[in-house]
């Protein structure tokens, strides 16, 4: 188990550097010169944009700048963007606010989409079955700006029950209850359903059939021996979801004016900001794969037959 | 017949507007006139306000600070030797006594005494001197460098790169430090001679690049970016990268114009939408930019009901034609496509009659505006149109480019909609997907197609609107259009001996622009602004700010 966990750790660092340069260079051959939209609508002046290509080693090849970026990190300094702000603080600033409510939705589609979908799997056909998936194919149907903005205009404007922006940083966690059930409604549609096949799957199968047989509670069939190995499936998606949810959280802060990574990302794609996007979006790749790496891990506690070494 | 009401209340404001900006420019006094919310209750003096702000695309240093974003705390932050009338837009002393000339070529300015930096230290003309030759000097980068360019010696301190920044060489090294036009005489007096007359000089200084340093920005420049120290009617409290830059009231102020509240917070969102919706959910008090969403159908008008204003301000919209691109060499063609505009039509179905249709190249809110330069030629007339279409002799399509992301389609398609029902000519619109490519393109002179240009007042000059566009060679001469003549009135206009008779050079100067066309005028811009209940007397400037000494928060 030790050396197994190890050896995933180690892969994660051919991933780090890997994705570092692509992406850096992904953003580097975006077309446009950075400085140009600088100065508003005029030309800045050359003077201006020397001292910034100087600054910013811009008329280094990829590979130099690359390199050079990559020292700094490795010294624990993200750099600097084009407008002097020290990236490493503004991901500092950003990244707890996007986690934050990454974890509100990865809260709100686990615990209502595994009830939905534990409640209807065991029922089986009936008025909430139905309900129940139609009301998720109306979720997954809705683009997440539908329902945000619906949902900002309803309870917000006509209702007055939230606010309509979260603007403070860091963000309450009240705030975020409605934005994360934004970003979480879509994942939660599929939760649900996935649950719900699991379950009505393992209903009918072999083990639970002997468990069944063997005279045990229904309680206990249910709890222990069905819902454990229902749960897999879900557990990966909930797992791959925590990393979707933070990449994808771009049009909910957008709407809801969080100050997560979205804008951050955002903004150093159309400014050409090569160090802010690396920077943002090598933690991404992080936190992706570490939550990969937990899901992996808690195979094995759910289905003794996975082991690891 | 009698009007509907809601006509008369949605008139209101504009006309409000109006008054405000003092079209006639016969100047009030503007503390006491054009209150727009008028002063209703107590106010608190020690009340907070926050106002929606934008990243500053530099660091918080005034003489690299041109955009917006930056602009709003820089302003508050500093107070240059003269400020802008808030409602005329006229330049009155501020840190200067006065400012004196005989030739229109040296100044003398002598400073008023008791002005201090919020580190306590006294505004001296040192603190001028040396910032005016920092931003000059081209080894410091700083965007506003090129407003010294009259100031005699700065080829000496800023020196050009001879390929342009994309080539192999490198500026050379500046042989001087100082520029030789600049002389402290004493701790509250300094000369600045130019390289020619300039009689517009003066109404320049309220700019940003011209605003002091205090002696602590020269011994450590990264501490003063991190805490800006200024001389203005705000001190630097913190500031949250992306989230919010926070000031507080300097009471050691020493100008007139002080403000009337405490707390200033300039709260950074990630779009005008965003912001638009925090203002109508009493999450923001002032937001200077309504966004298109609100103002389609003049919902903001609804949303924000007796809390919004509309003023124009100095900025106009032009097309301008690239005269590397032989395609529209023609004269007759260019007057043509002018007249085949249907600007009213257009502002009243696209803007919802927020922009005001063009008479000429100078907008009519600055100092020294003429009307009706363009003459007939900015009216709408397909008869004319087509008799100079069938003059320049021009078979083939009008092209239409500008960034795809700066919410252009709408207006530009109906332009090009005009001209062709207008002319019977095939016209196309091609944008270019962001801001910052087709800035690059119109650098690099590549241009194949008619662009946007778009032009915001740095000073209220109407000299502001000419030289640095059509001037042959001059910094935001994009289209490259050149003559001697209008470089010989412009240059005569600069040495004139008066801002009265520059003005009316400057306005010769307009005269040839209608025969040459090389820019076509389209409208001039109006602010659609909204601010919060806690708010009275919140209006905008004529150059695009909240007017900080007339606002006042209410008590709780």
């Amino acid at each position: 188990m030790g050396r197994y966990v190890l050896r995933r750790l180690l892969q994660l660092i051919p991933v780090f550097i890997g994705t570092t340069f692509l992406i850096y260079w992904l953003v580097w051959s975006l077309p446009g010169d950075p400085f140009s939209g600088k100065c508003g609508d005029r030309p800045c002046p050359d003077s201006y944009v020397a001292a910034m290509v100087e600054k910013f080693n811009f008329d280094d090849p990829l590979v130099v700048q690359y390199g050079k970026y990559m020292l700094n990190v490795l010294q624990g300094n993200f750099g600097e963007t084009f407008r002097g702000l020290d990236v490493g603080e503004l991901i500092g600033e950003a990244y707890p606010n996007t986690i934050r409510l990454a974890l509100v939705a990865l809260a709100i589609e686990a615990v209502i989409g595994l009830a939905a979908g534990v409640l209807t799997g065991l029922r089986g056909r009936g008025f909430l079955d139905n309900l129940v998936l139609v009301s998720t194919l109306f979720l997954i149907s809705l683009p997440v700006f539908v329902t945000g903005f619906v949902l900002q205009i309803t309870l917000g404007f006509e209702l007055k029950w939230i606010k309509t922006t979260v603007s403070a940083s860091p963000a309450p966690w009240e705030h975020l209850i409605v934005p994360g059930f934004v970003l979480g409604s879509l994942s939660m549609a599929y939760v649900t359903r996935l649950t719900r096949t699991s379950i009505a799957e393992n209903k009918r199968a072999d083990y639970v059939r002997t468990a069944t047989a063997k005279g045990l509670r229904q309680r206990r069939v249910v709890g222990v021996h069905l819902l454990r190995n229902s749960a897999i499936p879900v557990v990966t998606f909930l797992g791959t979801d925590l990393g979707a949810l933070m990449g994808g959280a771009i049009v909910t802060e957008g709407i809801f004016d969080i100050k997560g990574i979205g804008s951050l990302v955002y903004d150093g794609i159309l400014g050409k900001e090569g160090v802010t996007v690396t920077g943002v979006v090598t933690l991404l790749v992080m936190v992706y794969l570490l939550s990969n790496l937990l899901v992996d891990l808690l195979y094995a506690v759910l289905d003794p037959r996975i082991r690891y070494d | 017949m009698r009007k509907p009401r809601w006509i008369a209340a949605s008139v209101m404001p504009l006309a409000l507007a109006l008054t405000i900006a003092g079209c006639g420019g016969g100047s009030e006094d503007s503390g006491s006139n054009g209150n727009t919310g008028g002063s209703t209750g107590a106010s608190d003096p020690d009340g907070a306000l926050s106002a929606f702000g934008t990243e500053p695309e530099n660091p918080l240093i005034p003489g690299n600070t041109t955009e917006s974003g930056g602009s709003k705390v820089i302003r508050s932050l500093f107070t240059g030797l003269t400020r802008y009338d808030p409602v005329t837009g006229e330049s009155k002393n501020a840190v200067a006594e006065k400012i004196d000339t005989t030739d229109s070529k040296v100044y003398t300015i002598k400073l008023k005494s008791g002005w201090k930096f919020h580190d306590g230290t006294p505004v001296k003309a040192k603190n001028f001197v040396d910032a005016w030759n920092f931003t000059a000097a081209s080894p410091n980068g700083q965007q506003g460098a090129s407003f010294f360019e009259q100031v005699q010696g700065y080829k000496d301190v800023h020196t050009e790169d001879p390929d342009g920044t994309a080539g192999p060489q490198k500026a050379p090294e500046p042989t001087a430090k100082e520029m030789s036009g600049l002389k402290v005489v004493d701790d509250s007096t300094f000369e600045v001679t130019l390289n020619a007359p300039f009689a517009v000089f003066p109404l320049k200084l309220g700019y940003n690049p011209f605003f002091p340093l205090p002696d602590s920005f020269f011994s450590d420049q990264k501490a003063f970016e991190a805490k800006p120290v200024g001389n203005g009617p705000f001190k630097f409290v913190s500031r949250k990268p992306n989230a919010e830059i926070v000031l507080t009231r300097n009471d050691d102020y020493a100008g007139d114009d002080k403000p009337k509240f405490k707390d200033l917070t300039f709260k950074i969102f990630e779009s005008n939408e965003a912001a638009y919706t925090a203002i109508v959910g009493g999450d923001l008090d002032f937001l200077d930019t309504i966004p298109p969403t609100g103002i389609a159908g003049g919902k903001y008008k609804q949303d924000l009901e007796g809390r919004n204003g509309s003023t124009p301000y100095m900025g106009n919209q032009t097309l301008t034609f690239p005269y590397y691109d032989p395609t529209y060499a023609n004269v007759d063609l260019r007057k043509a496509l002018s007249l085949a505009i249907n600007r009213q039509e257009i502002v009243d179905k696209i803007f919802d009659g927020t922009r005001i249709p063009a008479d000429g190249w100078v907008n009519p809110a600055v100092p020294g505006y003429a009307k009706g330069q363009c003459g007939d030629l900015c009216t709408y007339n397909p008869e004319k149109a087509k008799e100079y279409l069938a003059k320049s002799g021009f078979k083939g399509t009008v092209k239409f480019s500008t960034n795809a992301d700066g919410g252009h389609k709408d207006w530009m398609t109906a332009t090009c909609n005009s001209i062709k029902n207008a002319l019977g000519i095939e016209c196309l619109y091609e944008p270019i997907p962001t801001f910052a490519e087709t800035r690059q393109k119109i650098n690099a002179r590549q241009m194949n197609a008619i662009f946007r240009t778009g032009w915001i007042a740095d000073y209220p000059s109407i000299e502001n609107f000419l030289n640095q566009l059509y001037r042959t060679g001059a910094s935001s001469n994009d289209g490259e259009y050149s003559n001697p003549k209008l470089d010989e009135i412009l240059g005569r206009a600069d040495s004139a001996p008066s801002v009265d008779e520059a003005n009316k050079l400057y306005q010769e100067g307009e005269r040839i622009l209608a025969e040459d066309f090389p820019v076509i005028p389209l409208w001039n811009q109006t602010a659609q602004y909204g601010w919060s209940e806690r708010l009275d007397g919140a209006r905008l400037t004529s150059l695009r700010e909240l007017d900080l000494t007339n606002v006042t928060v209410k008590k709780k």
